[in-house]
């Protein structure tokens, strides 16, 4: 049942991205890719409990590289999207 | 610190909103900046309360990797320039790719290490090896995307013999190791084979792909990239990984479908096809095309057309950008709004190297964007339109693409900007040499098409002076 839920979810996602995103104009397609790589970090909350389990060295190692790999993408992605809409103003 | 599950799903499920907000609030330049701020938080929200409600023993390696990872991802963001966007995003598509399996890999290690004997659930297994193959793929790919975007690996189509099986066997031999993982988990090195055979295969399959489809790329490593994070979100059974993974997975196909209905190309064919290099032979029928026709112009006499014209658009091009002639080209148009011209700027979907480059290198310069106008926005326009500026771009404005019969048109159906239509069209360009599709264009010999040869940036400045001296 556990599968069947997240499966669930997984599908009501995709619908859900496809019915946010079509919706951005194409003026705001790299802050949008760029915002939604920053969101991919999520993986980020995986890493973490993986590099501090303090279980096997091994899972030490690929968790503290995962961190690593997955805050870059976090904290870059949603500063250079900042730094990007930032830009972005109206005529006056 | 102990929190119950409960209230930890919550706050991911409130995460997962906040993420949906922010996407949304993306959708327009108002509430843009909003809608980032919301996913940023809808992150910290994420990563705080994992970090209490998990028993993390080993704090340091944690914060090491908090701390390592925030101080490159922050010095990245605020040095690169504007131009370097679609490399950095490539850079982190890769990152996010390359996380995803190293969460997988860490848990597999970690659940075989611990059971004695014990089975693993046949979904646990399959999502392992999903989030190892597309991650390692992406974060191969990605490098790859990122060295040819900035210039390290050769950004033209590099096609070796035999690509095809080789890319056939490798994406076969993956799918056996996938399959030797699932029915023997506690042998470590099916799941590195895996890694290894799908980081292989994710160099030799951007490797053949030119610069110009780029964006293509771009789009389709930030699906995969969503799509690992969705894998390991089955790894963990953690919901906020898999909605999270599925947004950005769509945003990717949304985005990848777009940049291919822009160039009128299938995925297929950008990925195992390719234009560019194969076309010379077009080439000898730009005599038939440009002899005798073409008009060369002088700035003096393209200033005294805008001067009269009530309505001017400009066309940039990524050579507007390789010339960082953006700051120019607003000190012209800020010129000529002063003359009370009204001027807009038509921008094609693959007008840069990744998609809506081009809007955001002409807001780095000031430009506002209401003033930035989509293809299908600008089309009906340039009737009304006394004066249309081609900078720096080429195929994208090319009417042969309306020759849809003719079987050796690589560019047959693209959809363009019908600068044509337009009362004057001037094309500032070094010279007639072809863009990336290889074929002469017949606007630059088009009747009311006048050329401006030089480079960008110059002719522009020059274009500035004379309307100065107007």
């Amino acid at each position: 049942m556990e599968l069947v839920s997240a499966v669930t979810i997984f599908v009501l996602a995709i619908f859900v991205g496809f019915e946010v995103i079509t919706k951005v104009p194409p003026i705001l397609h790299t802050p949008l890719m760029s915002g939604a790589n920053a969101i991919s970090g999520i993986t980020l909350i995986g890493a973490v409990v993986a590099a501090g389990a303090e279980s096997a060295t091994l899972t030490t190692v690929l968790g503290f590289l995962a961190v690593v790999f997955a805050t870059t993408n976090v904290v870059g992605g949603f500063t250079v999207t900042h730094r990007m809409l930032q830009m972005f103003h109206r005529k006056d | 610190m102990t929190l119950s599950p409960v209230i930890v799903n919550l706050t991911y499920l409130v995460a997962a909103a906040l993420f949906i907000f922010g996407l949304k609030n993306l959708g327009h330049p108002r509430t843009a900046v909003r809608g980032n701020v919301l996913g940023a938080l809808g992150m910290l929200l994420a990563v705080v309360v994992t970090l209490v409600s998990q028993d993390i023993v080993a704090w340091w390696v944690v914060l090491a990797g908090l701390a390592v990872g925030g101080a490159l991802g922050g010095v990245l963001a605020v040095t690169v320039e504007m131009t370097a966007m679609p490399q950095l995003v490539a850079i982190f598509n890769g990152f996010g790719g390359g996380a995803s399996a190293l969460v997988a890999g860490a848990e597999l290690v970690q659940r075989v290490s611990a059971s004695t004997g014990a089975s693993f659930e046949l979904v646990f297994l399959i999502a392992v090896a999903a989030s190892g193959l597309i991650g390692a793929l992406t974060f191969f790919g990605s490098l790859i995307a990122f060295g040819k975007l900035q210039g390290i690996v050769d950004e033209s189509a590099v096609r070796f013999p035999g690509r095809h099986v080789i890319n056939a066997a490798l994406f076969l031999g993956a799918l056996g190791l996938a399959a030797a993982l699932v029915l023997n988990p506690t042998v470590p090195w099916f799941y590195l084979g895996l890694i290894l055979v799908a980081s292989l295969l994710g160099v030799l399959l951007v490797i053949p792909i030119g610069g110009a489809d780029m964006p293509v790329v771009v789009s389709l490593l930030n699906s995969y990239s969503g799509l690992a994070a969705a894998a390991t979100g089955f790894v963990l059974f953690n919901n906020a990984l898999i909605i999270s993974g599925s947004l950005v997975g769509a945003a990717g196909i949304i985005l990848t479908s777009l940049m291919c209905k822009a160039m009128n190309r299938s995925l297929v064919n950008v990925i195992f096809g390719g234009m560019g290099g194969e076309a010379a032979s077009a080439a000898s029928d730009e005599d038939d095309i440009y002899a005798g026709r073409v008009k060369s112009s002088s700035p003096e006499e393209v200033a005294m057309l805008l001067d009269s014209a009530g309505r001017v658009v400009v066309v940039p091009g990524y050579g507007l950008a390789v010339a960082q002639a953006q700051h120019t080209v607003r000190e012209l148009t800020n010129l000529l709004e002063h003359k009370d011209v009204d001027v807009e700027y038509a921008i094609h979907p693959v007008a840069g190297r990744m998609p809506g480059h081009m809007n955001v290198l002409l807001a780095e310069a000031d430009i506002p964007y209401d003033q930035l106008k989509d293809m299908d926005e600008i089309n009906p326009t340039f009737k009304q339109t006394d004066v249309t500026i081609v900078v720096g771009a080429n195929d994208v404005v090319n009417p042969v693409a309306h020759e849809v019969n003719d079987p050796s048109n690589p560019i047959a159906g693209m959809p363009i900007l019908e600068v044509d239509q337009s009362r004057t069209v001037v094309v500032i360009k070094r010279s007639l040499s072809p863009g990336f599709a290889g074929i002469a264009n017949p606007l630059f010999a088009a009747d009311n098409t006048l050329m401006l040869f030089g480079d960008g940036k110059q002719m522009l400045q020059e274009l500035i002076n004379a309307v100065k001296e107007m």
